[in-house]
């Protein structure tokens, strides 16, 4: 890869802003089209780009499998754990209306939260589906069989 | 109670319904997060207690026939989702809970020995995750939540049985079997409900068969009937949609096919149950011939080909693969009897056939884990230097058999008494028939534990206690359940009533 200097130069240039726009779809989801969805697939994008052009090991430098799996987790984990929130303040699992003195800003962070949750889920699982496939041996060994 | 519920404080206790679900849902990823080793057995069996608990507070709460509605998110159905808790899927749910507790209890040696350990937290991530789907699928009273929580079951379940291939790589062709087939039956199954969603514009059930109910003859709402009982007949393993179970339960590790082989059919059949006979009345005429013409002759072919096919095996857990797809053969039977009695029998043997696997299931994990693998060849003898594993397989044997006594023999009892409450005595004939074939199976494999000899130098020893318990606790639960019948039979009765008279 050293000689595809315009790839490289572009893909730093690049890198930032599409997490931020990523950050942009994320928190601006309930208002403009988007979501945690497509935020955290656009989010994906910035490692999967960074990896394509300067190899698996220096995406996996910066962005370690292990932590890409417990952020997997980690989603799943603030969109239910919202819901015991709302549990716990005594409304309905999910009743967003818990989260403020008004219904209407409770139903906001609600959204909010549990969009976050799906943005993590999701980026974390479009980086291990690359990582899954870019780090896949070139042949089964024998021993496997 | 809707209105009151979103301006009063609920209370835990009307909070069950969903923490049944929510409590192994969550315990999943706090299991991956934190990746210990260690901790997530103890966790696992901390969330599928706690699980085990409220089903039997639900099943208590329902056994009277009422009905308890949970609104997520605070929207009242038929907009929202709710989770409709009654006797029929309170039974589910608690059979579902338990037996996964019980197996919990026996994985922890069993995966520590099978699986590599580098692997643990995802197996009981995994197992958490298709707990909480098979629950959610036996709770929820929205059409489309069911195919969610189908969907998180199966995709863990693939997981489960995959795991195998660190003894057997067929695993991974039979996990890939499944997949395929269970996708493609998941697919069916969701086109059902969109047909459904077209035709009347809600997913709620309730909602479903009361605006269903004027239009008997709309072609959609008959395409969808179809579109939903293939899709989960792939799902339950009926007679000719079966073929991804033999590999499936041979090859996953054994503690993955007793909990697979006591449940994931089971909500299956549960969901069949549910659709046939609370969504889509008895009623639609549509419904009554494909029972009567379809379901009913594949029924009796599954009773008899599958048992004839298990006592050709050479393997004793395919063995027992087949003669589950013979078991579901009899529960079909109690379906397409559109009958109370036929119900009951139905519902029961759901029960009873899932501690029964789980027991059998549980005791041919212990024969794989001293003697490396399950074909006969390996198990000669194994009475005499595995009298503990071979009694459990004994009972489990008897109470698939149906010999009185056992929970096995109440089954089919019921069974036979609603046959004959039809009138079709030759019906009730061939259940007692297709029971002499379980008589030639399950002989089969007495026959090698009991009568041959040990092979010279043969070093097997008894399974550890860990696995003996709740062995055991399975095999005395197939004995109780078969001498005192009130809390099955009264749970499965209702469970009828309620799935009968719609929801």
């Amino acid at each position: 890869m050293r000689h595809h200097l315009i790839l490289r130069v572009v893909t730093k240039l690049l890198a930032a802003p599409i997490m931020l726009f990523a950050l942009y779809v994320q928190f601006h989801g309930d208002f403009s089209p988007g979501g945690g969805f497509q935020a955290g697939v656009i989010f994906a994008v910035a490692f999967i780009l960074f990896g394509i052009v300067f190899g698996l090991d220096k995406v996996q430098q910066v962005f370690p499998t292990w932590i890409v799996h417990r952020l997997m987790a980690l989603g799943a984990l603030i969109y239910g754990g919202t819901g015991v929130v709302t549990m716990l303040l005594g409304k309905a699992y999910l009743d967003y209306s818990a989260l403020a003195h008004h219904p209407e800003h409770g139903q906001h962070y609600g959204i909010f939260a549990v969009e976050l949750g799906v943005g993590v889920t999701v980026s974390a699982v479009m980086i291990s589906v690359y990582y899954a496939f870019a780090g896949r041996p070139p042949r089964i060994s024998d021993e496997e069989w | 109670m809707a209105s009151d519920a979103t301006h009063a404080a609920m209370s835990l206790h009307d909070h069950l319904p969903l923490l049944q679900v929510v409590v192994p849902m969550l315990a999943a990823p706090v299991c991956g997060i934190i990746g210990s080793r260690r901790l997530s057995w103890p966790l696992a069996f901390a969330a599928s207690l706690t699980a085990s608990i409220i089903s039997v507070f639900l099943l208590l709460d329902t056994l009277d026939g009422s009905i308890i509605s949970y609104h997520i998110g605070g929207w009242a159905p038929p907009l929202g989702i709710e989770y409709r808790i009654d006797a029929a899927n309170a039974f589910v749910l608690f059979l579902v809970s338990i037996i996964s507790s019980v197996v919990l209890l026996y994985a922890r040696t069993y995966v520590g020995e099978v699986i590599s350990a580098s692997k643990h937290v995802l197996f009981y991530a995994c197992y958490l995750l298709c707990l909480s789907g098979l629950l959610g699928v036996a709770a929820t009273g929205d059409a489309f939540n069911t195919f969610v929580f189908l969907e998180i079951s199966s995709l863990s379940t693939y997981v489960l049985i995959a795991l195998g291939a660190e003894r057997d790589k067929r695993a991974l062709t039979s996990a890939f079997d499944y997949l395929v087939m269970g996708t493609i039956g998941a697919t069916f199954f969701v086109i059902g409900i969109g047909f459904l969603y077209m035709a009347t514009g809600t997913l709620n059930m309730v909602d479903i068969s009361e605006r269903i109910a004027d239009m008997p003859d709309n072609r959609t709402v008959r395409a969808a009937f179809a579109f939903i009982v293939v899709g989960m007949g792939l799902k339950v393993a009926i007679y000719p949609l079966h073929l991804w179970l033999p590999g499936a339960y041979t090859h996953a590790p054994s503690v993955v096919t007793a909990f697979l082989a006591a449940t994931s059919t089971k909500v299956a059949v549960y969901v069949l149950l549910r659709f046939m006979f609370s969504v889509f009345q008895p009623g639609f005429v549509f419904e009554t011939y494909t029972l009567e013409f379809i379901i009913l002759p594949f029924a009796i072919l599954a009773m008899f080909a599958a048992s004839i096919v298990a006592a050709f095996q050479t393997n004793l857990k395919r063995l027992l693969a087949y003669s589950s797809i013979a078991q579901i053969g009899y529960m079909l039977l109690g379906i397409s009897m559109i009958s109370k009695t036929g119900l009951t029998a139905t519902v029961i043997h759901l029960f009873n056939h899932g501690i029964t696997k789980g027991t059998l299931f549980m005791a041919v994990g212990a024969y794989v884990l001293q003697t490396g693998n399950s074909f006969f060849d390996r198990l000669e003898g194994l009475g005499k230097s595995m009298p503990w594993t071979s009694a459990a397989f004994v009972v489990g044997g008897l109470s698939l058999i149906g010999v009185p006594g056992t929970a096995g023999f109440i089954s089919k009892w019921v069974l036979v008494q609603a046959a004959l409450e039809k009138g079709w005595w030759v019906v009730a004939l061939l259940i007692v028939a297709s029971s002499l074939l379980a008589v030639i199976y399950v002989w089969k494999a007495v026959e090698v534990l009991y009568m041959r000899e040990l092979p010279e130098g043969s070093t097997h020893v008894e399974a550890p206690l860990s696995l003996l318990v709740p062995m055991w606790m399975l095999a005395i639960a197939s004995i109780y359940f078969g001498i005192d019948t009130s809390l099955t039979l009264s749970a499965a009765q209702t469970a009828a009533e309620n799935l009968f008279l719609g929801l």
